[in-house]
């Protein structure tokens, strides 16, 4: 056992102890009796409609289905730094799936994460987040969910060490970290913004991937929004940190988070794009809440940033270069020498066409993998590229894991980023190449269908 | 100047390390069955196979190819003695225009490699990059099934010989 997992099952010891002393009542919580599934037309189709939107929202498909499977029947392997957590079945199946919990039930376990049998619920569930849902959207989400097909599929055996296995540890890690009612209105704020804050704290529990944890797996308050890790990806700062080259503003973010993809920053892939694909069939004012919410967390950029912002985008729009002279010109170092030419011959295709997204690639000046501190996005996205939407305007990239070998990705990466990004070079790139490679294998095995960002409804059918 | 292998026949490829590998297949080895479609790794008609793996050689430029494998589709068969990939395509009709079909031949082969016996789901996911605009994609998927059939059965003969002599 090295270090921090040392310390971390040493303070996980302390809280054992701590919850045992503080007794029964603190891990005990009753059981709610199970009910007969109430009949899905016993439900107002209008609030099963709004739950549909919420769900969205809250991204419950991407967590709760596997690739190739059916909806909300949970089996994701979900892994953590302390083991794998498979995600529950909550389709209305009587024995499987949440069938015999009444919204009462359902509600309790969104807010304080706990399931109808009263056994605490592993916080991989983001009740830290979904405690601020109101019951009215708690009520809409539950008719919703009970009103889809139920699925026969048992929950899969998580694979975590003892003490940890051991379900009463959680009401310890609750004492700790649960807050409920985090999310309080603003009321010098307008009400966009204050329905922005309402999902981005709750329902979205954007927080959950883009704020960092400490040693217990736990968000950092103090850092909230600084950048966080999901599934061998950076979830970027979204904050005053941002890397992105261009500051973000409250109309870039709404395109984005509506289409996938926004001309001045790229599209949206790994799990992002899960997030926007959900996003872009929810009402449009909620995404223009979020928005508008999130804007105000990016903040104002500096005078500094602003400038550095238009200097890029200026760059961007200046005629092109032919990449190969501008790469032997500026380039003298060897390995980076190799990286241009494999810039030059495989990605400027594309990526200095000036073509506009989506069909053209993004000018690598904007990317915001390449100036983010964590070079892991660069990486996943040359080796796996960016499938294309079904039926709709979407970008798309070959992945180029087969004929680009360890070395050769890494000499290109450390080219883009002394050639795209006024940052230092990346530490420890090698690392994050083999990683990407490795886990690769394992992610496209289990992740959610090849969706990626969806184009915006609207553009549907259009050239 | 790059060495590249070719269906086990090595060359020295005099053009430019950038070129990608479709033009020097096609212009200097002159291996024509990669097509160019759209020449920016959208539509597989390039298809073809690099140490295994379907790889889009219009986006592929040489220099990342030194010491590697690489087959087309001249590399499986011949029309005198077609591969079974070729057979099955052959026997379900899966051609119309025929402009895909290489490349799709390729891609299904690289499947049938390291997975002898594919489901429907498995074959339509691994064919997705592969676009065919006549529309012959059902005749596509039972060629690809057939000719897992008949690499199965040429495998099968071949172990009752071995363990005959």
């Amino acid at each position: 056992m090295t270090g921090l997992p040392r310390i971390i099952a040493s303070v996980i010891g302390g809280v054992v102890i701590a919850g045992a002393a503080a007794g029964f009542a603190v891990t005990w919580r009753p059981a709610i009796a199970a009910i007969e599934l109430p009949a899905a037309a016993s439900f107002d189709p209008a609030l099963v409609k709004r739950g549909r939107e919420l769900a969205a929202i809250g991204n419950c498909n991407d967590c709760h289905t596997v690739r190739g499977g059916k909806s909300f029947a949970g089996g994701l392997p979900v892994p953590t730094p302390f083991g794998t957590i498979y995600s529950s079945n909550i389709t209305p199946d009587a024995e499987t799936g949440i069938g015999r919990w009444s919204e009462e039930a359902f509600r309790r376990a969104m807010r304080s994460g706990v399931n109808r049998d009263g056994q605490h619920l592993y916080p991989t569930f983001p009740y830290d987040h979904f405690t601020n849902v109101s019951d009215q959207d708690d009520a809409a989400l539950y008719a919703f969910l009970m009103t889809r097909p139920p699925v026969n599929a048992p929950a899969r055996a998580n694979e975590l060490s003892f003490p940890l296995d051991q379900r009463f540890v959680i009401a310890g890690w609750k004492l700790l970290f649960l807050r409920h009612g985090t999310f309080e209105p603003d009321s010098s704020k307008s009400a966009e913004w204050n329905r922005g804050a309402y999902l981005v704290e709750g329902l979205a529990h954007c927080g959950a991937c883009h704020t960092p944890r400490n040693g217990l797996g736990a968000e950092r308050p103090n850092a909230q929004f600084a950048g966080g890790d999901v599934d061998n990806w950076h979830a970027y700062a979204i904050n005053a940190n941002s890397a992105a080259p261009i500051p973000w503003d409250a109309d870039a973010l709404y395109g984005y988070l509506r289409q996938g993809w926004q001309p001045d920053h790229g599209t949206a892939r790994g799990p992002m794009a899960e997030v926007v694909s959900n996003l872009s069939s929810v009402n449009e004012s909620d995404v223009r809440a979020i928005a508008t919410y999130m804007a105000s967390v990016f903040g104002a950029p500096t005078p500094d940033r602003k400038n550095q912002g238009a200097e890029v985008l200026a760059q961007v729009k200046a005629p092109a270069k032919p990449a190969s002279a501008d790469a032997a010109a500026v380039q003298p170092v060897e390995i980076n020498a190799a990286g241009a030419a494999i810039y030059a011959a495989a990605c400027a295709t594309c990526h200095e066409t000036g073509r506009a997204l989506p069909y053209g690639g993004v000018n690598l000046r904007l990317s915001t993998a390449l100036s983010s501190p964590d070079p892991r996005n660069a990486v996943n996205i040359i080796l796996s590229g960016i499938r294309p939407v079904e039926g709709e305007r979407s970008p798309i990239m070959p992945g180029f894991a087969a004929t680009m070998n360890d070395d050769q990705i890494v000499s290109l990466l450390q080219y883009l980023r002394s050639q795209f990004s006024n940052q230092p070079p990346w530490i420890s790139v090698e690392t994050a190449v083999a990683e990407a490679r490795r886990t690769q294998t394992v992610f496209l095995q289990t992740s959610p269908g090849p969706h990626n960002a969806p184009a915006d409804a609207t553009q549907r059918d259009k050239p | 100047m790059i060495t590249l292998k070719v269906n086990g026949h090595e060359h020295q490829v005099e053009s430019d390390p950038d070129t990608p590998l479709l033009y020097v297949l096609r212009d200097e080895i002159k291996l024509n069955a990669a097509k160019f479609g759209c020449g920016l790794g959208q539509c597989g008609a390039c298809t073809v196979i690099v140490d295994g793996k379907a790889v889009l050689s219009c986006v592929t430029p040489v220099l990342l190819l030194d010491g590697k494998q690489v087959t087309t589709l001249e590399g499986l068969g011949t029309i005198e003695a077609p591969a079974p990939i070729q057979r099955a395509f052959m026997e379900e009709q899966a051609a119309q225009c025929g402009y895909c079909i290489a490349g799709m031949m390729m891609r299904a082969q690289a499947l049938l490699q390291r997975n002898s016996k594919p489901t429907d789901e498995q074959i339509r996911a691994e064919l997705e990059p592969n676009l065919c605009r006549c529309g012959t994609h059902m005749r596509i998927l039972r060629a690809v099934h057939r000719a897992a059939r008949l690499m199965d059965t040429a495998d099968a003969s071949s172990t009752i010989q071995g363990s005959a002599q």
